[in-house]
C-alpha cells in the first residue's frame, strides 16, 4: 500500500486556492439529501456540524457529554494564532507557516502547514462576527501578545478562556442549525464502532449512555473530531472523559494510525500533590511571557523561595537559551524542567517542580497589570495549591497535554477508508513532532469551519453510494461486536477497579515512553503492556449493568482500547530511531542535549495498519518532502 | 482526615431514591470535593457495590458538567468555585457533608447526583447566537469595539452552563442564565441587529421549559462559580420589556418555543 497525501501541484500559495477549484460540488437541492456524521463537538467538530448544516446537508452530531458545550476545546486557555499581523512586528502568513513546519521539528506536510496559516486570518474574522469576546485596545483593536516559541505577537485570546469563547462560538452556531433543523444533536451517546461497506465509511455504531441501547446510524460519510488520546497517559490535562475509542475502532477498521508517538508535554502544570490525583491541571503557557522560571543552584535546596539570594538561583532556560529565554517552545522548556529535577534540584514535597517567578513583573509592571492579563490563572492556581503567586513563586511541572498523532488524513482530511474524514486533535496533520502554543484552536476550526465543508462535498459529488440501511450485515455485525464487548467486561468479575489498571498503565507509558525514551525501556514498556493487558481481561471489576448509565462500564471500555494503543504508541517510538520534537530518545541528542533528528532515514510520516489482535501492526511510509522550509537543527539559544 | 457523607442515591427518576451515609477515612486536605468521591468510589467498587454517579469531566472549572449540592449550598462553601476545584481544606476532620443533586422540575434527575440540563440547550437553541454563517466575514478589525464594552460582553459570556444558579435558587429560574447569554451577545455590536429578537425568543423558551419566575433573591449570583453579576437579569428585562413594546408581530409570530424537545426533556 502506498500512500498518497493529494497534495496540490505548483506553488504552495495557490495549492488551496487550486484545490478548492478542482473539486466537485454539490447542487444546492442535493444536499439536502445528503446524510453525514458528526462525532465530537469540540471546536473541530461543533465548527463541520454548523458549517455542514448551514449548507444544507442534514447533520447527525454525536457527543458523550450531556451538552456539546461541555466538550474539552473549551479548556483552552492562552489563545489563538493568526497571521494578522496587526502589531506590525513582521508577521506574516509565510512567517506562521515556516514557524509551524520548524516547530514541529520537520515533521509535518508543508502543503497542510501553508493551509492552515492562510485561514487563520479568516477564523479571527469569523468568530469576531459570532460574538467571541476576544480581549480589545482602549481604542477598540483586537488585543495581540506573544506566546511560547513566537517572536511576534500573533495570539488573540479572551482573557485566560479562549478556548472556552471560541467553544462557544461554535457551540451556538450549532444551536443555531439545530434549530433550523439542519442538525440533529444526539449527545450522551458514545461512538463503538463504524461501519464499513464496500470500502466506504457507511455509518456508526453508537451506545445511549443512559439507556445502555445500542443504535445503528447510516450516512454518506463519517466526520470524527473526538480529540486526542493523552488520556492514555492516565495523568494528563485532558478530561477525564476524552478517549481514543472512536479513532480506535476507525484504526481497526483500516484507517491507519499516524505518528502515534508525537505526545506534547506542557510544560507548565502544576505539580503532582498526591496519590489520589485524577488529573492535572494546566496553567496556560502564556504565564512563559511574564514569569521566569528557575530552581535553586544547590542541589536539595530546602530553602522558602524568598530566602534564597540572587546569585544562588539558576534561571535555567534564560542562561542555555539567550535569545527566547523563557520563551522556548514546550518540548525544550518540558524536558529542560525534567533534567534540573534529576539533577535533584527541584522543588516542592516531590522535588518534581520548578519555579515560575512574577516578583519581577510584578515590580516592573505593577500589580494591577499583571492581575488584568491572568487574573484567572493566578485564582485558579491559589485555589489549588492555597498559594498566593502574587508574593510566592509558583510551582510548575511538565504534563501530557495534547496529541500530535492521530489518525491520518490526506490533504482533504480524508483517512485511509474513502469517506472517513477526521479533523483536529483526532488527526495527525499538522503539528509534526511538536505542536506551538495556540495553534490546537487554529487548526480545530481550520478543519471544522473552512476546509471540510468543501473536501466532503468534493467526495460526495464524485462518489455512487449503495442503498444501506441499519439491517445490513455489516451494520449488524458492528453492533454485536460491541454489546459482545460490554457483555464481555460486566460479566469477568475480577478484583481490580478499571482505574487501578488505568492508573498502572499510565504510569509505564510516563516512565518508558514520557519525556525521554529509550530502546530497551519501550521494550521494556511493551512487555509490561502486554502483562497488564492480560490481566485487565481476567480481573477487572465493573458493577451495574449495561442498561442504565454505568460509569465504570463506559470507562472500561475506555481503557480496553487505551490498552491496545498504548502498545502502538511505544512500539512506534522504538522504531523512530531519532530525536525530534516531543519524541525525544535519548541514545540520540547532540552533545549539549537537544534533540538529534536522522533527516536522512526518519524524514517521514509512520502509519501504521491494523493486522489482527496478535500480529505486529504493518508500517506504511508517508515520505516528507520540504520545498520552502529547509530543515534545520532547532536553535533557541 | 475522615469525613461522614451523606450521599443522595437513585436509581433514575422514576424509583425513589434516599441519602446514604459512607464514612471516607483517608481524605488529604489537597484533594478535590471529585477526587474524595473518587477514593469512595474505588472502595465502593471494590466491594462489589455501585458506585455514585456524578457527572464531571474537565476537572478545571471549565466546563460546567460537575455540580452538587453541599450541606445545602450549590458546588460547597467556597466562592466561585465548582466542586472540581473545591479542596478538601475547606473541611475539617469529622465534618459531615449532604451531597444531593441539583433540586429542579426543569433538570430531570438521570442518576445519584447526575440531571438533565438539556433545557439550557433548548435555552441557547431558540436565539442565543449571532446568525451569521460561516463564510467571508469582514477584516476583525473593521468593527471597533471599546475595552470596557468587550470586557462587559466577556464578563457575562463567562457563563459556563452548570446550572448551580437554578438549584440556589428558591423558585428554579434560569434568569442568570439565560440573561448572561443575552446580556453578552446584545452587549456587542455584532448582536444588536437581533437583539429584540433574541430577547423574545430566548425567554419564551425559558418559560416553556419548567423554570420558576425571578424575583431579585440573588442566590444564583451569590453561588455562580463565575460570579455572573445580577446585571445581566435586568439587561434581559429591559430587552424583553423594550421587545415587547415594539408590538412587532413580525417577530412574535415567527417565534416558536421548541415545545417538543421539551416535551422530551
Amino acid at each position: 500500500m502506498t500512500l498518497d497525501a493529494r497534495i496540490p501541484s505548483g506553488p504552495i500559495e495557490q495549492a488551496w486556492d487550486k484545490a478548492r477549484f478542482d473539486m466537485k460540488l454539490v447542487n444546492p437541492a442535493n444536499k439536502r439529501k445528503h446524510n453525514l456524521i458528526v462525532v465530537g463537538s469540540g471546536l473541530a467538530g461543533a465548527s463541520a456540524a454548523a458549517s455542514l448544516g448551514e449548507l444544507g446537508y442534514n447533520v447527525k452530531c454525536f457527543c458523550f457529554q450531556d451538552s456539546p458545550r461541555r466538550a474539552h476545546s473549551i479548556a483552552a486557555q492562552g489563545g489563538i494564532n493568526a497571521a494578522k499581523n496587526y502589531p506590525n512586528d513582521g508577521e506574516s502568513i509565510y512567517r506562521l507557516f515556516y514557524d509551524t513546519v520548524k516547530g514541529g521539528d520537520f515533521r509535518a506536510r508543508e502543503a497542510n502547514i501553508y493551509r492552515l496559516a492562510e485561514i487563520s486570518n479568516h477564523i479571527i474574522d469569523q468568530c469576531v462576527a459570532q460574538g467571541v469576546p476576544f480581549a480589545r485596545e482602549y481604542g477598540g483593536t483586537l488585543t495581540n501578545r506573544s506566546f511560547g516559541g513566537a517572536q511576534v505577537s500573533r495570539t488573540f485570546y479572551a482573557r485566560g478562556q479562549t478556548g472556552q469563547q471560541l467553544l462557544l462560538g461554535a457551540y451556538q452556531a450549532l444551536e443555531r442549525q439545530v434549530h433550523a433543523r439542519t442538525v440533529t444533536m444526539i449527545p450522551r451517546t458514545e461512538m463503538l464502532d463504524m461501519i464499513v461497506v464496500d470500502g466506504q465509511a457507511r455509518g456508526i455504531v453508537a451506545r445511549n449512555l443512559v439507556t445502555g441501547k445500542f443504535t445503528v446510524h447510516i450516512a454518506d460519510a463519517v466526520i470524527l473530531a473526538t480529540g486526542g488520546y493523552g488520556n492514555v497517559y492516565y495523568l494528563s490535562t485532558n478530561a477525564k472523559g476524552s478517549n481514543a475509542t472512536a479513532i480506535w475502532r476507525a484504526y481497526k477498521r483500516g484507517a491507519l494510525f499516524a505518528n502515534p508517538c508525537f505526545t506534547q508535554i506542557h510544560p507548565t502544570c502544576i505539580p503532582v500533590s498526591g496519590e489520589y490525583q485524577s488529573k492535572l491541571t494546566l496553567m496556560s503557557e502564556s504565564l512563559r511571557n511574564d514569569g521566569r522560571i528557575w530552581v535553586p543552584k544547590l542541589k536539595g535546596d530546602k530553602r522558602p523561595p524568598n530566602e534564597i539570594p540572587e546569585g544562588e538561583r539558576d534561571y535555567y532556560l534564560e542562561r542555555r537559551y539567550p535569545s527566547f529565554g523563557n520563551l522556548v517552545p514546550r518540548d525544550v522548556a518540558s524536558r529542560n524542567a525534567k533534567a534540573v529535577c534529576d539533577e535533584g534540584r527541584g522543588v516542592g514535597k516531590t522535588g518534581l517542580g520548578v519555579y515560575l517567578d512574577f516578583s519581577e513583573a510584578i515590580a516592573r509592571l505593577g500589580e494591577k497589570t499583571i492581575r488584568e492579563r491572568y487574573g484567572n490563572l493566578f485564582d485558579m492556581y491559589q485555589r489549588i495549591t492555597d498559594e498566593d503567586p502574587y508574593k510566592v513563586p509558583m510551582r510548575i511541572y511538565p504534563a501530557i497535554h495534547y496529541t500530535m498523532g492521530g489518525l491520518w488524513v490526506d490533504y482533504q482530511l480524508q483517512s485511509t477508508i474513502p469517506g472517513l474524514f477526521v479533523l483536529g486533535e483526532a488527526n495527525f496533520s499538522d503539528h509534526g513532532a511538536n505542536r506551538l502554543g495556540a495553534s490546537a484552536l487554529m487548526q480545530g476550526l481550520s478543519d471544522g469551519y473552512f476546509i471540510v465543508p468543501y473536501t466532503v462535498g468534493n467526495y460526495l459529488a464524485t462518489n455512487k453510494f449503495a442503498k444501506v440501511d441499519e439491517s445490513h450485515a455489516e451494520a449488524q455485525s458492528a453492533v454485536a461486536i460491541a454489546q459482545q464487548k460490554i457483555d464481555k467486561l460486566l460479566s469477568i468479575k475480577g478484583k481490580r477497579t478499571v482505574d487501578s489498571f488505568h492508573r498502572e498503565l499510565g504510569k509505564i507509558l510516563w516512565d518508558y515512553c514520557g519525556m525521554a525514551r529509550t530502546a530497551e525501556g519501550l521494550e521494556k514498556a511493551i512487555g509490561e503492556i502486554r502483562v497488564l493487558r492480560d490481566e485487565y481481561w481476567r480481573n477487572v471489576t465493573v458493577p451495574g449493568s449495561g442498561d442504565d448509565l454505568n460509569q465504570s462500564l463506559e470507562k472500561a471500555g475506555r481503557v480496553a482500547d487505551f490498552f491496545e494503543l498504548a502498545e502502538l504508541l511505544c512500539i512506534d517510538a522504538r522504531d523512530r530511531n531519532e530525536s525530534c520534537g516531543g519524541h525525544f530518545r535519548e541514545e540520540h541528542q547532540t552533545p549539549d542535549g537537544e534533540a538529534q533528528r536522522d533527516d536522512e532515514h526518519y524524514s517521514y510520516v509512520a502509519a501504521w495498519g491494523y493486522r489482527g489482535r496478535d500480529a505486529a501492526p504493518e508500517l506504511i511510509k508517508e515520505p516528507l518532502e520540504f520545498h520552502y522550509v529547509h530543515p534545520s537543527q532547532r536553535s533557541y539559544k | 482526615m475522615k469525613l461522614k457523607l451523606k450521599i443522595w442515591r437513585q436509581k433514575n427518576c422514576k424509583e425513589k431514591g434516599k441519602f446514604v451515609q459512607y464514612a471516607v477515612d483517608n481524605v488529604d486536605p489537597e484533594m478535590s470535593m471529585l477526587e474524595c468521591l473518587d477514593v469512595l468510589n474505588e472502595s465502593l467498587i471494590e466491594r462489589g457495590e455501585e458506585p455514585v454517579a456524578f457527572e464531571h469531566d474537565c476537572r478545571e472549572g471549565i466546563c460546567g458538567s460537575c455540580g452538587f449540592m453541599i450541606n445545602g449550598v450549590a458546588h460547597g462553601p467556597e466562592r466561585a468555585t465548582t466542586v472540581c476545584q473545591l479542596t478538601m481544606r475547606h473541611f475539617k476532620d469529622g465534618d459531615e457533608l449532604a451531597i444531593e443533586p441539583w433540586r429542579s422540575v426543569a433538570f430531570p434527575l438521570v442518576k445519584d447526583l447526575v440531571v438533565d440540563r438539556s433545557a439550557f440547550d433548548h435555552i441557547i437553541e431558540a436565539g442565543g447566537y449571532i446568525s451569521v454563517s460561516t463564510g467571508n466575514a469582514q477584516d476583525g478589525n473593521t468593527l471597533l469595539i471599546g475595552k470596557d464594552t468587550a470586557d462587559k460582553a466577556m464578563d457575562a459570556a463567562a457563563c459556563i452552563g452548570c446550572g448551580a444558579c437554578v438549584a440556589a435558587c428558591p423558585n428554579a429560574s434560569a434568569a442568570l442564565f439565560t440573561g448572561a447569554k443575552i446580556a453578552h451577545l446584545g452587549t456587542l455590536p455584532q448582536g444588536k441587529p437581533e437583539r429584540d429578537r433574541r430577547a423574545l425568543s430566548m425567554v419564551s423558551q425559558m418559560n416553556v421549559e419548567a423554570f420558576g419566575n425571578c424575583t431579585n433573591i440573588g442566590e444564583c449570583t451569590g453561588v455562580c462559580p463565575k460570579e455572573i453579576p445580577l446585571e445581566v437579569i435586568a439587561t434581559m428585562n429591559r430587552d424583553y420589556l423594550l421587545a415587547s413594546c415594539k408590538k412587532r408581530e413580525d417577530i412574535a409570530t415567527d417565534i416558536s418555543p421548541v415545545i417538543e424537545l421539551a416535551a422530551k426533556g
